[in-house]
């Protein structure tokens, strides 16, 4: 098992544990994660004991003399999730699902969705990512998506500032056992916040860029609070995507421009990336689970590194130290290569 | 609120048969079909090829097209073909407003940056040094564009401004099951109006058969038919190259808009045998049981890809039930992974457009008496992941 396994088995023992729920979790499961791949180390090793020809053809060569197809797994992009649906007895055929950098916010749209269809009671949102490879590393970097600011790795993710450069890659994982609030209350369960809202849209413009006019952000941003039934006034803090690449943070900045008008300059919003870097596929969730935890705890998460802010960008970024703050509903945004596009309303209390 | 019905008004498909609902009507319904496998390519194994295709007829901007590799071309064409067979594809409000589940799994490697570096890796030892050189210099700056499981939805998005939702689900065979039942599901309760689902998968590159090789999953020797490959060398399993999209809308939606509706889809079961238990044939027998109970004369589209276990487990449920009149898909189009339960489902949805059922796709197969009004996909995952749906015929 590698380290990103762990990690979302870890998370999602732990969520299961904080539910209160024994037993076979008894509802479908949802995972968010990056797409997988055979590693270098098992393609060397492969390359090392195939005969005759060169490249791929050696490497199948190898494959047809494999006595022990073990190996075979980690090509298999349902083994990580079919793996966590028999350790918690989660029901169906498990979704392994990516919607890039969103993919975390999906995962929980995708549970509440099941739930209010009636199909279960619960689900299990997971999102987690352990792609931090020196392949994937140069992938995101041949983009030009990460920060080169080196000298300082602590200092690298700076969302919202001026001199952004791009962001940190990281790891990590959350789970979030989703449930009817009828259920829950039945069961006595501590409910720790409520799914309000879940929005989305796709851009069709560019593969890593946003449509110029941030419509698909918007529609997504609009989309969330309509679900939510709510207006945007009712809405005391955002959790950003704010990567800290120099487009992300514009349009993040402009499409909630668009939609919270002038109270955006004062509305606080910041970005866990600026603490914990972006762990891309799990980002999602592991906001969310910020987010409830805001509500909870009453205090509103720093954006760090915000030394010199960008003059462009006019908001209240709750500046390098935590403030306490009465925060009752909070939208969580996800954005991601590919056109997509995916937000949550969060509140701390039903109705 | 009373569930919507949902139906099916459009199709896409490309395989070694060809392109479009017709061509492989028109193949398959034949009596005398006649797969294009390819032997020659990756010794000793065979795959089917894709047929000629022109890419600008459905993606018109070379640009597009440039940044893409044949995976995604393959699955962004399909898609086309989807949209245009159900009518809307220059339908840019309705467009906006389609959402979209694709089954996906992996882009193209660039085998020869990785060919450059196994064979550096004859003569040095300092792996990782390498492996920063030669990726950092060699590697074309979008091709991790071209490899993201996302990014054939994000194509779609681009080319046919299908801008509703976009959502990838992966997963090998499961991933196109749990993506129709999602669709289906959205569409039944009223959170979605229309959905393009589907998926596609080529098997030209080295790199994205590797897998079927790990898990000696692939079909050795001279190609047989499907049913054949129980004893043959090798696994049994001949991949395939093509795709399969499903335009799926309420039954209000697609009255409103006056669309061809080809079929109903009644049910999609999905379910994954628990890895300690190797009763697969159980849980395939039970979908099956569930989505039609009774003995009648039924056609079904198996999915089968070929695989061993998978495969007998699929016989076995078969042979317990004399009325199923079973067609394996591979035998004529091979087996494309994450699309192929959307091809089944195209394909069942075909023949009740027809009101007629497939002869058999080989000597093993039963043949069929009657217009089908029902009938049934399979799918048992090469590993893991179980499926069934149910298609009716329009009144």
């Amino acid at each position: 098992m590698g380290g990103a396994d762990l990690r979302q088995e870890t998370a999602a023992t732990e969520a299961i544990a904080e539910a209160g729920l024994g037993g076979d979790f008894g509802g479908p499961l949802f995972l968010a994660s990056p797409p997988v791949e055979i590693g270098w180390n098992d393609r060397f090793a492969l390359y090392a004991t195939g005969s005759g020809a060169s490249g791929y053809d050696r490497i199948l060569d190898a494959a047809s003399r494999l006595t022990d197809t073990a190996i075979e797994e980690t090509t298999l992009f349902a083994s990580i999730a079919d793996r966590l649906a028999d350790r918690f007895g989660a029901t169906g055929i498990p979704v392994t699902l990516s919607t890039a950098c969103a993919s975390g916010a999906t995962a929980i749209q995708l549970g509440v969705e099941a739930i209010r269809r009636g199909e279960t009671d619960r689900a299990l949102a997971i999102g987690a990512d352990g792609s931090a490879t020196a392949e994937a590393l140069i992938r995101f970097s041949l983009l030009s998506a990460l920060s080169t600011q080196n000298a300082n790795p602590a200092k690298a993710s700076k969302p919202f500032s001026k001199d952004r450069d791009g962001f940190v890659m990281s790891e990590g994982a959350a789970a979030l056992v989703l449930e009817s609030l009828d259920s829950a209350v039945a069961r006595g369960a501590t409910v720790l916040g409520i799914l309000k809202g879940c929005g989305e849209k796709a851009d069709d413009f560019h593969r890593t860029r946003s449509k110029p006019d941030g419509s698909p952000a918007i529609a997504a941003v609009s989309a969330a609070l309509a679900d939510a039934g709510i207006g945007a006034d009712r809405i005391d803090y955002v959790n950003a995507h704010g990567t800290s690449t120099p487009e992300n943070d514009k349009m993040e900045h402009l499409s909630l421009s668009t939609v919270f008008g002038e109270r955006m300059k004062t509305l606080p919003i910041s970005s866990n990336k600026s603490m914990i870097g972006h762990t891309l596929s799990a980002a999602g969730a592991i906001e969310a689970a910020f987010s409830l935890m805001t509500m909870r705890e009453g205090v509103i998460p720093p954006t760090i590194n915000h030394d010199n802010p960008d003059p462009a960008i006019e908001l209240d970024v709750v500046p390098n130290v935590k403030r306490s703050a009465d925060v009752a509903t909070v939208l969580s945004n996800s954005f991601g290569f590919g056109g997509q596009n995916a937000c949550l309303v969060l509140a701390r209390e039903a109705g | 609120m009373a569930a919507e019905d949902v139906v099916i008004t459009g199709i896409g498909l490309v395989s070694c048969l060809g392109e479009g609902a017709d061509t492989h009507w028109s193949a398959l319904a034949s009596g005398a079909l006649s797969p294009v496998v390819d032997t020659a390519t990756f010794p000793p194994y065979s795959f089917h090829p894709l047929p000629e295709i022109d890419w600008n007829t459905q993606i018109p901007k070379r640009s597009d097209q440039r940044q893409m590799e044949l995976w995604q071309r393959l699955g962004t064409y399909t898609a086309g073909l989807a949209l245009d067979d159900a009518g809307i594809k220059a339908d840019k409000d309705l467009l906006s407003r389609t959402d979209m589940i694709i089954a996906a799994g992996g882009g193209e490697r660039d085998e020869a940056v990785d060919e450059a570096i196994l064979a550096a890796s004859e003569t040095r030892d300092d792996r990782d040094m390498l492996l920063n050189e030669k990726l950092t210099t060699d590697l074309r700056p979008t091709l991790f564009l071209a490899q993201l499981s996302n990014l054939l939805a994000g194509n779609i998005s681009i080319v046919h401004n299908v801008t509703g939702s976009s959502r990838t689900f992966m997963g090998e065979e499961g991933a196109g099951v749990a993506a129709l039942a999602t669709a289906l599901s959205r569409i039944a309760s009223g959170q979605s109006k229309i959905t393009l689902v589907g998926g596609a998968f080529q098997s030209a590159y080295r790199s994205m058969i590797l897998g079927h090789a790990l898990g000696r999953h692939l079909h050795a020797g001279p190609w047989k038919p499907l049913w054949q490959r129980g004893d043959s060398e090798g696994g049994g399993m001949v991949p395939g190259s093509g795709g399969a999209f499903l335009v799926l809308e309420s039954r209000s939606h697609a009255e409103d808009r006056g669309a061809r509706i080809y079929a109903r889809l009644a049910k999609v079961l999905a379910e994954r045998t628990h890895a300690g238990n190797p009763d697969r044939a159980g849980t395939l027998g039970r979908l099956l049981d569930a989505a039609l109970p009774g003995s009648d004369e039924t056609l079904v589209i198996s999915g089968a890809s070929g695989a061993r276990q998978a495969l007998e487990a699929e016989r076995a449920v078969f042979a317990a039930r004399p009325g199923l009149r079973p067609r394996g898909m591979a035998t004529g189009v091979g087996h494309l992974q994450e699309a192929q339960f959307p091809f089944a489902v195209a394909l069942a949805a075909l023949a009740l457009d027809k009101s007629q059922a497939y002869p058999p796709f080989e000597a093993a197969e039963p043949a069929s008496t009657a217009a089908p009004a029902a009938a049934l996909a399979t799918m048992v995952g090469h590993v893991s992941g179980e499926g069934v749906a149910l298609v009716e015929r329009e009144a």
